[in-house]
């Protein structure tokens, strides 16, 4: 088993064990170590960096429906009905409102990202609270947009 | 302002096959959306109180068309690059890369323009 664990590729058990085995298996091997996504508990800078990308999907998918909801206008007044009908069903309104959220916050870290390409903000506490910035001004937008 | 390397101009784009021109675009476009979305968000609110006769009449106010041809166009193409990015990650298989990149791009590049082409026939 020690001899195995010395070895440069990680043993055929790697796959199967445990993820707390893992980590004691790769750190044994001397091999460096670097973050496993996996069992690495995010920060929630880096949790708020996934949700960008995912949130992005979700958008881009979201947006069909936003263009049908063109076509749907321009085809006349019967299929804007049965969009707003479906718009304005319970299940409708809870994805029209998480599309908007996930809006608000796929903008709100777009800022983040520009503010970064500028070159500012890269130290650690600053990010943090950057964080928390966003989450909060997402939220707010949202609730905004849904009260006014 | 040029962020390239003069080596990197010697050995011309590299493994991306790209230059900083989709970064840049990403870039463009995103700031475009900030205050497209907030138009965007008024016109998804819209779309569940107006009634068909409303929504056309909003649709045909000047700076709503121009809005919404803005955000259709925008958005088309902010979506485009970033799927792009995303496929580019995450599928290594290159034919399929290549194929689901193109399959987004003349997809959504097709939908945008639909999508304007429908605004147009409501506003005419």
């Amino acid at each position: 088993m020690i001899v195995s664990l010395k070895l440069n590729k990680p043993p055929q058990i790697y796959q199967s064990c445990s993820k707390t085995l893992r980590v004691k298996i790769m750190s044994a091997s001397n091999r460096p170590l670097s973050p496993h996504l996996q069992i690495y508990k995010l920060p929630l800078t880096g949790l708020i960096s996934i949700a960008h990308r995912i949130t992005g999907a979700a958008l881009a998918t979201g947006l069909l429906f936003f263009a049908y909801s063109f076509f749907a206008i321009a085809a006349g007044a019967e299929t804007y009905l049965d969009l707003q009908n479906l718009l304005n069903h319970s299940l409708g309104q809870i994805g029209l409102w998480l599309f908007i959220y996930a809006l608000f916050f796929h903008l709100c870290h777009g800022i983040r990202h520009l503010i970064w390409d500028a070159g500012l903000s890269f130290d650690k506490k600053q990010m943090n609270k950057n964080a928390v910035i966003e989450l909060t001004a997402s939220l707010t937008l949202t609730l905004c947009a849904f009260f006014l | 302002m040029d962020y390239k390397t003069p080596l990197a101009k010697v050995r011309s784009l590299g493994s991306a096959h790209n230059g900083t021109g989709h970064w840049w675009m990403q870039r463009i476009s995103s700031m475009m959306l900030i205050p497209l979305s907030f138009w965007f968000v008024i016109y998804a609110k819209k779309l569940t109180i107006l009634t068909h006769a409303e929504i056309s009449a909003w649709l045909a106010e000047p700076l709503n068309s121009f809005f919404a041809i803005a955000w259709l166009m925008t958005v088309f193409y902010h979506a485009s690059l970033g799927l792009q990015v995303i496929i580019e990650d995450y599928v290594h298989c290159e034919w399929r890369k290549i194929a689901a990149v193109w399959a987004v791009k003349v997809g959504f590049f097709a939908l945008g323009l639909a999508t304007v082409l429908a605004v147009l026939r409501t506003v005419h």
